[in-house]
């Protein structure tokens, strides 16, 4: 950061306003945020009221869901992710514009939620790709996907351009193509992605998907 | 060549050509310069609903369709052209009406091949 932060509060006081380019860049950016248009199950429900006039996403700059995996830089997990419907999101999330967020919607998209025990549930989905808001809840009111959203956008204002901590899309070493899983015999294969999921291993496939 | 009636002519079209090229080239532009291009296989793939693509998009139509093009041309053509000659009829010669005989025996006899030929029965 090139000016503290006190010290440009004084100088907006004095009527002199500095920026950085960084700033310049996030701010455009968190404000132009584009969903991807996708629902997976009841939590979508609370999405779509959350675009509509009465929640109004339109304020956040985000409004604008797009139908195709191109044109979006967002997805919202909306739902109960099943093994089947889980290498089809793993391949749009791979489709999707540089810089991309994920947001994990409702219980479901988090831990698999009340039907964690279903042999067809993927549990989380972030065994495969990486989430940077969760929201809990079954399903999250549109005030609770708002404030993710705003946690998404003081995270995307937090970014820097430069060193370690810069984002995927500027970093031309990182890893941009995450594995698609494929359906095995007993479970997906492989049942999580250990570059995004470092916790301990799902239980192997086969002896108990519970 | 500024004394030419066209010059404004030729000054407005390279205006307007500016006007449609100018936002392209800027198009092209801050996608090459600024935009962040991190491509792989499945980003680069055809289809984008989140499923893979299976089969060919060249698929091929039999050729022998264009038989019932050219049997629909027979009565379509025709009655175009029936339909000014039954409007005119009182009036026309004799060199017109065998004109016109010619051109719809030429029709039924094309039909009458296509029937021969069994064309006209499928299953």
């Amino acid at each position: 950061m090139a000016v503290e932060d006190k010290l440009k509060i004084e100088l907006g006081k004095q009527g002199v306003f500095v920026t950085t380019v960084n700033e310049i860049y996030n701010w455009g950016r968190k404000n132009s945020v584009w969903p991807l248009q996708f629902g997976l199950a009841c939590c979508a429900i609370e999405m779509i009221a959350t675009t509509m006039a009465r929640y109004d996403l339109a304020r956040f700059g985000a409004e604008v869901f797009r139908p195709s995996p191109r044109q979006a830089d967002l997805m919202i997990i909306s739902g109960t992710i099943t093994k089947k419907m889980a290498p089809q999101v793993v391949r749009l999330y791979n489709q999707m514009a540089e810089p991309r967020y994920v947001i994990a919607m409702g219980a479901c998209a988090i831990s698999g939620g009340p039907f964690k025990q279903g042999y067809n549930v993927l549990k989380g989905i972030d065994r495969y790709i990486p989430v940077d808001v969760h929201i809990p809840g079954c399903p999250p009111r549109p005030e609770a996907l708002i404030h993710a959203f705003m946690t998404l956008q003081a995270k995307i204002d937090a970014q820097p351009l430069t060193g370690t901590e810069r984002p995927r899309h500027l970093d031309a070493a990182a890893m941009s193509e995450f594995p698609v899983p494929t359906q095995g015999a007993h479970d997906l294969e492989p049942p999580a992605n250990r570059l995004v999921w470092p916790l301990p291993a799902p239980v192997a496939s086969g002896e108990n998907c519970g | 060549m500024a004394s030419s009636p066209y010059f404004s002519l030729a000054i407005l079209f390279l205006a307007a050509l500016g006007f449609g090229l100018a936002p392209l080239g800027l198009a092209v532009a801050w996608a090459k310069l600024v935009s962040p291009a991190k491509p792989n296989a499945i980003k680069n793939a055809i289809y984008e609903c989140g499923l893979e693509s299976k089969g060919d998009a060249w698929v091929q139509f039999r050729s022998a369709y264009y038989l019932y093009a050219i049997i629909f041309l027979i009565f379509d053509v025709e009655a175009v052209f029936l339909v000014p000659f039954a409007v005119a009829f009182t009036g026309l010669g004799i060199s017109a009406c065998v004109a016109m005989l010619v051109f719809v025996l030429l029709l039924a006899e094309g039909l009458a091949w296509a029937w021969a030929k069994g064309v006209l029965t499928w299953a």
